[in-house]
C-alpha cells in the first residue's frame, strides 16, 4: 500500500461521474448504472481505507453494500419493466403524471 | 486461523432482536401461505401480520429500562430503540388494517403486500436499534427497498409505476451519498461501531477534521432524504401522491421515525462534540423545511398531495427539536412522531374510505357535505385535521409545544418564532379541509361507501391516540424523557 491519496482520488472521481451522469441523464437505467458507480466508488473507498488501516470493517462493508446494490438492481429493474409496460418508454421524463 | 466457536457465541444474543426475529419468520411464512390463499381472502393474511405485529410489540416492551447490546456491539436493545420500535409497529398495524378495502378495490390485492410491510419494519426496527453503521445502512436499506415496492405496488396504475420508479431513483442516489459519508467517518476513525467512533471523536475533538465533517454530513444528508427535509424533499409528494393511499400512510410515519432515529443516536452519541457544526445547519433545514412545506401545501387540491407537503413540514418541526438539542426538544421528537403516527395514518384511512377506484375523486372539494352524511367519519377527520394542525386539547399540540419550547430552552428563540408562525400558517390548509366537510353542500347523489370493520378499527385506535396524549400528556412524556436518557 503505497499511496492512500491515489485511491481516494480515483474514487472521488469516479463518485463525481456517477453524481454528475444521474442529474443528467434522462434514460433510468442509465441513471441507474451511475448509481451503481457511486455505489462502487464507495466500495473503493472502504477497501482502500481498509488495507491502509490493516482491519477487515470495511472489506467486510463492501460485502454488504454489493448484497445490496444486488437486491436493489432486482426491485428496480422490476419497476422500471412495469413503467414501460404501462407507458413504452423508459425515459424519466415521461414519468409526468404527477406535478407540484 | 483459530475461531473460538464459543467465545463467538457468547456475544450473539437473539433476545435483543426478538421482535424483528418474529417478524422475519412471519414475512417469510406469510409468503409461503400466501400461495394458498385465494385472491378473495387475501385480508386473513392481514390479520395474521396484526398478530405479528402485536405479538412483536409484546415482545418488545419486556425490554424496557434495560440496555443490552449484542452481536458484537452492533445491535442494541434499550428505551430509546423500544420507544421507536411501538411507533413502527404502530404504523404497520394501522397500514396492515386499512390495507385490505383499498387493496381489493383497486383490485390489486396480493398477498405480498403484507410480508413486504413487515420487511419494511424490520428494517425500520433495525434502524432504530443499530449501534454500528453497517447495521444502520442495513436497516436503512432493507426498509428502503421494501418501500420501493409498496410505492409501486399497483402494478397496473400509471401514476404508482411512477411514484415507484421516482422513489428508487432518488432514494438510491440518497443512499449513495449515506454510504460514501459512512466511508469516509470509517477511513478517519477506523472503526464502524458507534460507540468506538464516538470516543474517538471526543478525543480528537473532531471538528478541525475534513474529512470527519464531510463524513458526518454526506451521512446526514441520507438520513435528510429519508425524513423529506427541504432541500431533499422533491420526490415527497409525487411518491405520496402515486402510492397506494394505505402504503402513503405508513410511509408518511414509519420511515420518517425511523430516520429521526438514526440521526438521532448518530449525532447524540458520535457527533456530540460537533453539535455547534450539526446544530446550525439542522436550524437552516429546519426552518426551510417547515416553511417549503407549509407554503406549497397552501396551494394543493388534491389531498394526498397536500398531506406530503404537510409531512414535509412536521419533519421540519421535528427539527426545530433536533436542532435545540436539549432534552426536552428531544423527548418532544418522540413524543411527536408518535402522536403523528396517529393522526396522519388516521387521515389516510379517511381518504381511503373516501376515495373510489383509480382515485378520481382526490381533491379537498370532494369532501363537501360528508359533515351531513357521514358525521361520525367527519368527526374523526376533524380530530385529525385538528391534531395535525396543532390545536390543544389534542396530541399535535403537545408535541409541538415541547418541540418548540425545546427551542426556546436552548436559546433558538427565532426558530421558535418561525415554527410557531409555520404553525399558523399550516391551520388554513387543514380548516379548508372541515370548512368544506360541514359548510358545502355536496353532490345530491352521494356513493354510500361502505366501512369494513379494520378501517373502522383503525380509525378508532387513531382518534383515540390523537386526543388522548393531547389530554393526559404526562405518561406518554414520561416514557419519551426516559427513552432519551437513555441514549
Amino acid at each position: 500500500m503505497d499511496n492512500l491519496n491515489n485511491y481516494l482520488i480515483v474514487s472521488a472521481v469516479l463518485f463525481s461521474i456517477g453524481t454528475i451522469g444521474v442529474l443528467t441523464r434522462k434514460n433510468a437505467i442509465v441513471m441507474f448504472m451511475c448509481i451503481e458507480l457511486m455505489l462502487n466508488a464507495v466500495n473503493l473507498t472502504f477497501v482502500a481505507f481498509s488495507r491502509h488501516l490493516g482491519n477487515l470493517d470495511g472489506q467486510i462493508f463492501v460485502f454488504f453494500i454489493m448484497t445490496v446494490a444486488a437486491a436493489e438492481a432486482a426491485v428496480g429493474l422490476a419497476m422500471f419493466i412495469a413503467f414501460f409496460n404501462n407507458r413504452e418508454s423508459i425515459d424519466i421524463d415521461d414519468a409526468n403524471l404527477m406535478k407540484w | 486461523m483459530d475461531i473460538n466457536v464459543a467465545q463467538l457465541f457468547q456475544t450473539i444474543n437473539l433476545n435483543v432482536i426478538m421482535p424483528e426475529v418474529i417478524l422475519s419468520v412471519l414475512g417469510m411464512a406469510l409468503l409461503l401461505v400466501n400461495v394458498f390463499v385465494p385472491s378473495k381472502s387475501k385480508g386473513y393474511l392481514a390479520w395474521l401480520s396484526l398478530i405479528g405485529i402485536i405479538g412483536a410489540g409484546f415482545v418488545a416492551v419486556t425490554g424496557w429500562g434495560t440496555t443490552v447490546s449484542s452481536f458484537n456491539d452492533s445491535v442494541v436493545q434499550d428505551s430509546f430503540s423500544i420507544f421507536f420500535k411501538m411507533i413502527f409497529l404502530l404504523a404497520a398495524g394501522l397500514a396492515v388494517l386499512i390495507s385490505d378495502q383499498y387493496m381489493s378495490r383497486e383490485d390489486c390485492n396480493h398477498g405480498e403486500l403484507y410480508p413486504i410491510i413487515l420487511f419494511t419494519t424490520v428494517g425500520m426496527m433495525l434502524m432504530a436499534a443499530a449501534t454500528d453503521l453497517m447495521t444502520i445502512f442495513l436497516g436503512l436499506e432493507l426498509m428502503s427497498i421494501s418501500l420501493y415496492v409498496l410505492a409501486g405496488f399497483n402494478r397496473d396504475s400509471i401514476k404508482s409505476n411512477e411514484a415507484g420508479m421516482k422513489y428508487f431513483l432518488l432514494g438510491a442516489f440518497s443512499t449513495g451519498f449515506l454510504l460514501y459519508g459512512m466511508a469516509l467517518i470509517y477511513g478517519v476513525t477506523g472503526t464502524t461501531r458507534i460507540a468506538k467512533i464516538a470516543g474517538l471523536v471526543t478525543q480528537v475533538g473532531g471538528a478541525g477534521n475534513t474529512m470527519l465533517l464531510i463524513g458526518m454530513f454526506l451521512t446526514l444528508t441520507g438520513f435528510l432524504f429519508k425524513i423529506a427535509a427541504a432541500p431533499f424533499h422533491m420526490w415527497t409528494p409525487d411518491v405520496y401522491e402515486g402510492a397506494p393511499t394505505p402504503m402513503t400512510a405508513f410511509m408518511s410515519a414509519g420511515p420518517k421515525a425511523a430516520g429521526f432515529a438514526a440521526m438521532l443516536r448518530l449525532l447524540l452519541v458520535v457527533f456530540p462534540a460537533m453539535k455547534a457544526e450539526w446544530s446550525d445547519l439542522l436550524w437552516i433545514l429546519a426552518v426551510l423545511t417547515m416553511t417549503v412545506g407549509n407554503f406549497t401545501a397552501l396551494r394543493q387540491d388534491n389531498i394526498k398531495r397536500m398531506l406530503a407537503y404537510s409531512s414535509i413540514a412536521h419533519a421540519g418541526y421535528c427539527l426545530v427539536g433536533f436542532a435545540s438539542g436539549t432534552a426536552t426538544g428531544m423527548s418532544g421528537i418522540l413524543f411527536y412522531m408518535l402522536s403523528y403516527t396517529f393522526m396522519n395514518i388516521g387521515a389516510f384511512a379517511v381518504i381511503v374510505l373516501i376515495g373510489k377506484k383509480g382515485e378520481p375523486n382526490g381533491t379537498v372539494m370532494d369532501y363537501a357535505g360528508l359533515g351531513h352524511k357521514r358525521p361520525l367519519l367527519a368527526l374523526a377527520m376533524t380530530v385529525f385535521m385538528f391534531s395535525l394542525a396543532g390545536m390543544p386539547p389534542t396530541a399535535g399540540f403537545i408535541g409541538k409545544f415541547y418541540l418548540f419550547s425545546g427551542a426556546v430552552q436552548a436559546g433558538y428563540i427565532w426558530l421558535a418564532i418561525i415554527g410557531v408562525l409555520n404553525s399558523a400558517a399550516s391551520v388554513y390548509y387543514y380548516l379548508r379541509v372541515i370548512v368544506f366537510m360541514y359548510f358545502k353542500p355536496g353532490e345530491e347523489e352521494f356513493d354510500w361507501f361502505n366501512v369494513s370493520a379494520p378501517v373502522a378499527l383503525a380509525l378508532v385506535v387513531s382518534a383515540a391516540g390523537s386526543l388522548i396524549p393531547g389530554i393526559i400528556p404526562s405518561l406518554l412524556l414520561q416514557f419519551a424523557q426516559q427513552a432519551v436518557k437513555l441514549i
